[in-house]
């Protein structure tokens, strides 16, 4: 018995040594991990951005998402940069550009000095690699589509066209690029902002894989070389990225911080804290309960201003009652969204009364959907269900999150109020969601559209018949014709006008009731100087910079 | 002995064929796919990924395809992070979710067999209620409570610790504690039941009675009887405790697999989903045995049943 | 003569000290199982009479007012579309409980047949049997409750048979191994050497001590399941709005605890008051009637 005693204590205590030591080791584990990183030097700016979700990746043509964008504005550079006050095209990699009368060929004069991060020179060669490589089927890059305004880009992507000569791009000579374009299109020199556009490194990309080879390791901090002010020192997924100084940037001395470290943090709570704490300089995003304490007690941390988006619901015009247009101008009058932007979102959003954002490009929607739940009660009745009488159970739809469910509720009981329609929620998590909309197996459904670019048609397309983006079953001829018919205008004050048209029969025929205008908001300190803000949430980090007092 | 450890080393490998199985036929069931987006992917596009990543093939082909896959050790590239393979995006949390595991298992243990202890020298007693209801809050408060209202105590009113990170050992304190609050309400109850168990037995009442000390009596001889449901809670408990806390790491943003695991499921990231479970099946059944073996090495009549 | 002694001592033998007195007696003497028994009662009680006494709905919205903290209209604040709180946490206690008791309801009737079964065929029928658990077991919680909540997230039933389709696995090896082990016990055997029939052997003998264990997990099952809930509504999968439950108030009460602290202390209290007692109960409950049932 003491035998079996002495062994079972000797057990204990080994067990629990082995788990010290083990513990004791994990330490120095990390420490041995982390000694790759490259150190600072003392005094260095380092921006500490919280950056939202996880980055997908590096690669400017694999990635769609605002968190992506954001990163890779720091790591490349495309043709034309944006003035991030009045979103106006400024010189990027092209020092100057050329249109031709007809609008639809542009030539771009590329700057002789622009470097990738590995010294090689950026040429014309390399933007049309690039774009070749993202409208090449085989690499199947969701934002392939954003190029198909260039001639025959669009077949070339599908894969009806295989010799890539015939598609509207052509390079002049090593500093001379020449884009012609399907039809005139008056945002793309907005556009060469986006990832879609923006060149990559052909030696680097076929060093890892074929050009249209998917998921290579070229991406990685080491491998990776871009054309931007900065340039990747890090990347640990789910955590960081930190990105420095590009010594070979053209414009160099322009650039003020001397890195930026990118936080990949999701829950917004944590981000806040993490702010307050002085651990990050800014935030991506702010919890919405916690907009209204700062705007009381922090204004100067706080940044609000308006976002080129609209959240809105969505109807299945296939599904009845929706099937009546009665029924969803009813539905639409009955909402009363200064009560949702004033007592519930409270967060610097704009009641939106049409569906493209005021002011975008100088284009302002005439029509209006008023908040009417008198008409709304008429519309109702005259459809055959006085006081709501009648009408099914009405279903609405939304993703979770804490936001959409607040406005959710107050929807519900604005309906309940006015139309007396029994509503009910239904919150699925977002692939399910998606796979709803797209299957049109709902009623009402919570949206969103966020602008690409800063023209009102980015929003309207959405809701051409059988559009990928349109999940409402809602097809008009009426709509189509204007919208396409503003596609081909080449006058400016003409197009907006087409588009006017196209925007009321859209909202008469309500298969979506918009409710409001999107804000950003996000936290940043004081000393974060250069964040100018623009409906696009754009940012220029060449002219960021942080006023740091030192201790 | 030894033949005992080799048999059960060997029935794992069914099980784990079996989870792997379930788990595959399982996450191709729930509704919407891995490709689906906000910006409805063109069609073209989409089915030429479904083309790249094999989700075109019959649904048997797929899973055999997999499963040699699984045999050669690949575990596939993930969806949603497309220049990673599973195998490298684990390689790269788990230890962090190793080291997180390991420090709660401490403090579990710690909290757990103190509280238990003590509990059981007076049951009944306020030296019995008090400990055991400390020891209870991680049971009695979900975990995403617990751990913002450390945060708010610890981090942001007293300022003694980050906020989140993971990186100095300042950064480790709070999760360890919040993760480790719930395990260690468990193991006390199992400690305590154990302990009034094993200090009732006869060979305790002679052992008191040839007037050995106390704290002799219950640290030696009490303390090995009463300890086996604890070890037999501990195999399950700690496979748990190592393959991260989805709750903990993302309050803290703590980059461990435990987030991966909510994540892949909510991003229908089919090669993620399917690397995490293995992952943590094997260390479910891996150390179910050592607690096994070890309740075996305790307990001579359980080594011969 | 000689016979009717040996009736007469085996009822003695069979009557013993009944082992329901003897729990009874035991728990009695842990004032802390008793509280905690007495509350979870009253806050059943509570919970089911209460918003019926309440003067709100638990989904009136006030939006002009907002969120306020506690005030003599609204005893413990309103929430951020100025719905009652109180009125809420009731309501949400409802589903809890309601939640907490169904599914382990239904791990109950799974787990208890399960292992039931098991454990009186054994051999290789048990074999097949515990090694599907083993299989189950080593499925990771998390991502089975998601995909099946995904699954059938549009109702509330099917939630918590989704729950309690995860949760019976411990009960089913519980069950199970009383049931192997009490198979080889003397008394069994002796019940059997002494000629009782098999129905009453199974009756009198083997149920009352397999029930014990199973009173005492579900009583701890119960907070489990509450907890899980609490979980899911973290993840938003819980109950579908404008329904609540505590799980759900409490995860919108830490979001917005900063300016509105009211709106996380009140559910947190209601739940973890529940909680300590529930799990206090069972502790007691094992004490007096399984004190070798250890493993959780």
């Amino acid at each position: 018995m003491s035998i079996g005693e002495g062994r079972m204590a000797s057990t204990i205590t080994s067990t629990i040594t082995s788990t010290i030591i083990l513990v004791s080791c994990l330490p120095l584990v990390s420490v041995v991990a982390g000694c790759g990183r490259a150190a600072d030097m003392p005094g260095a700016v380092i921006l500490h951005a919280g950056n939202g979700a996880e980055v997908q990746d590096l690669d400017p043509h694999m990635v769609s998402g605002v968190t992506e964008h954001r990163t890779l504005c720091a790591l490349f550079e495309g043709l034309v940069n944006l003035d991030p006050r009045t979103l106006e095209p400024e010189p990027g990699v092209a020092a100057s550009w050329d249109l031709s009368p007809d609008a639809r060929v542009y030539t771009f004069h590329l700057r002789r000095d622009a470097r990738w991060s590995n010294g090689d020179a950026v040429t014309a060669e390399d933007f049309h690699y690039a774009w070749r490589r993202i409208l090449s089927p085989n690499l199947a890059a969701d934002y392939a589509y954003f190029l198909h305004c260039i001639e025959n880009a669009k077949a070339y992507n599908e894969g009806t066209v295989t010799d890539f000569d015939v598609v509207g791009v052509k390079v002049v000579d090593a500093y001379t690029l020449e884009a012609r374009l399907e039809h005139p299109t008056p945002y793309f020199l907005g556009m060469q902002v986006h990832q879609a556009y923006m060149p990559v490194h052909r030696a680097t990309i076929e060093r890892f894989g074929a050009m249209d080879e998917r998921s290579t390791r070229w991406t990685r901090a080491g491998n990776h070389v871009g054309n931007g002010p900065f340039l990747l020192a890090e990347w640990t997924p789910n955590a960081v990225i930190r990105v420095r100084r590009n010594p070979h940037y053209w414009n160099r001395d322009a650039v003020r911080l001397d890195g930026i470290n990118f936080y990949a943090i999701d829950n917004l709570w944590t981000q806040e804290r993490a702010f307050r704490s002085g651990q990050l300089d800014m935030t991506d995003d702010v919890p919405l309960h916690k907009v209204r304490l700062y705007r009381e007690r922090d204004p100067d941390r706080i940044v609000l201003h308006p976002y080129l988006g609209t959240y809105y619901y969505r109807l299945n015009v296939t599904r009845p009652p929706f099937t009546d247009r009665r029924v969803r101008r009813a539905f639409a009058m009955a909402l009363d969204r200064e009560a949702i932007t004033h007592n519930v979102t409270r967060g610097g959003e704009e009641p939106a009364p049409f569906y493209t954002p005021p002011d975008t490009n100088g284009y302002t929607c005439r029509h209006r959907i008023p908040f009417d739940p008198a008409s709304a009660r008429v519309l109702l009745a005259e459809a055959g269900f006085p006081d709501g009488r009648g009408l099914p159970p009405i279903e609405i739809l939304y993703n979770t999150s804490e936001a959409h469910k607040l406005i959710a509720e107050a929807v519900q009981q604005m309906w309940k109020q006015h139309l007396g329609a029994d509503v009910r929620l239904l919150n699925q998590d977002w692939k399910v969601y998606l796979d709803s909309t797209n299957t049109l197996n709902y009623m009402v459904a919570r949206s969103g559209w966020i602008g690409d670019v800063v023209d009102p048609v980015n929003f309207l397309e959405c809701f051409l018949g059988g559009g990928g983006n349109n999940r409402t079953g809602y097809a008009s001829p009426e709509f189509d014709a204007l919208v396409h018919a503003a596609y081909a205008e080449a006058d400016v004050g003409q197009r907006l006008e087409l588009l006017q048209e196209a925007e009321a029969v859209l909202l008469e025929d309500a298969p979506l009731i918009p409710i409001y205008f999107y804000s950003r908001k996000y936290l940043k300190r004081p000393e974060v100087l250069g964040l100018d803000p623009n409906p696009l949430g754009y940012i220029r980090w060449t002219r960021v910079t942080l006023r740091r007092e030192r201790v | 002995m030894w033949r005992f450890i080799a048999r059960r080393l060997v029935e794992l490998a069914p099980t784990l064929l079996a989870v792997a199985t379930i788990t595959f036929f399982l996450v191709r069931l729930a509704p919407g796919g891995p490709f689906d987006a906000e910006r409805q992917v063109q069609p073209e596009v989409l089915e030429r990924l479904k083309d790249h990543y094999n989700l075109n093939a019959p649904i048997y082909r797929q899973y055999l395809d997999y499963m040699f896959g699984l045999f050669r050790g690949d575990l596939g590239i993930s969806f949603s992070k497309p220049s990673y393979t599973v195998t490298e995006l684990i390689l790269l949390r788990l230890p962090v979710s190793l080291e997180l595991g390991a420090y709660a298992l401490l403090v579990a243990l710690g909290i757990g067999l103190g509280a238990g202890l003590l509990a059981s020298l007076k049951p009944n007693s306020l030296l019995d209620h008090a400990p055991m209801s400390l020891a209870m809050i991680g049971i009695c408060l979900p975990s995403f409570v617990l751990g913002p209202l450390l945060l708010l105590m610890f981090s942001e009113k007293l300022a003694w610790f980050p906020v989140m990170g993971w990186e100095t050992p300042a950064d480790k304190v709070l999760p360890s504690l919040t993760l480790g609050a719930v395990y260690a309400a468990y193991i006390a109850r199992l400690t305590r039941g154990g302990m009034l168990e094993v200090l009732s037995q006869d060979y305790i009442r002679t052992a008191r009675a040839k007037g050995l000390r106390e704290s002799r009596v219950v640290l030696e001889h009490g303390l090995r009887g009463g300890m086996q449901p604890v070890v037999a809670f501990l195999g399950p408990a700690t496979a748990r405790l190592l393959t991260g806390s989805f709750v903990v790491e993302t309050i803290f943003w703590i980059p461990g697999l435990g987030r991966d695991f909510v994540g892949a499921a909510f991003n229908r990231d089919y090669p993620l989903i399917m690397g995490t479970v293995l992952v943590y099946a094997v260390f479910v059944l891996v150390l179910n045995l050592a607690a096994d073996i070890a309740q075996a090495w305790l307990d001579p009549r359980v080594r011969r049943a | 003569m000689l016979r009717r002694r040996k009736k007469d001592a085996l009822a003695d033998a069979e009557a013993g000290t009944s082992l329901w007195k003897d729990a009874y007696w035991r728990l009695r003497k842990n004032r802390l199982a008793l509280f905690g028994a007495c509350v979870s009662c009253i806050v059943a009680i509570v919970a089911i009479a209460g918003p019926w006494c309440s003067p709100y709905a638990y989904d009136e919205q006030d939006r002009e007012l907002g969120a306020v903290g506690p005030c003599a209209a609204h005893w413990l604040g309103t929430d951020l579309l100025g719905r009652d709180l109180l009125t809420r946490t009731l309501y949400g206690g409802r589903v809890s409980l309601l939640v907490g008791i169904a599914a382990t309801a239904v791990s109950l009737v799974i787990g208890v047949l399960y292992g039931a079964i098991a454990g009186f065929l054994g051999g290789r029928t048990d074999a097949v049997m515990m090694r599907v658990v083993d299989v189950l077991y080593a499925l990771p919680f998390t991502i089975t409750v998601i995909i099946l909540m995904v699954y059938f997230g549009r109702n509330f039933v099917l939630l918590f048979l989704a729950i309690g389709a995860v949760e019976w696995l411990t009960m089913a090896r519980i069950v199970r191994g009383q049931i192997l082990s009490l198979k080889e016990k003397e008394f069994i055997e002796a019940a059997v050497v002494m000629g009782l029939r098999r129905r009453r052997i199974l009756l009198r003998h083997l149920i009352p001590n397999v029930l014990g264990p199973i009173i005492v997990y579900t009583t701890l099952t119960i907070p489990n399941v509450m907890i899980l809930e609490a979980f899911l509504s973290f993840l938003g999968l819980g109950v579908q709005p404008p329904m609540s439950s505590w799980g759900l108030l409490i995860k919108e009460g830490v979001e917005t605890m900063e300016p509105f602290w009211w709106m996380l202390v009140f559910p947190s209290v209601a739940l973890s008051v529940t909680l300590f007692s529930l799990n206090f109960f069972g502790d007691g409950l094992r004490d007096a009637l399984d004190p070798r049932m250890s493993k959780d």
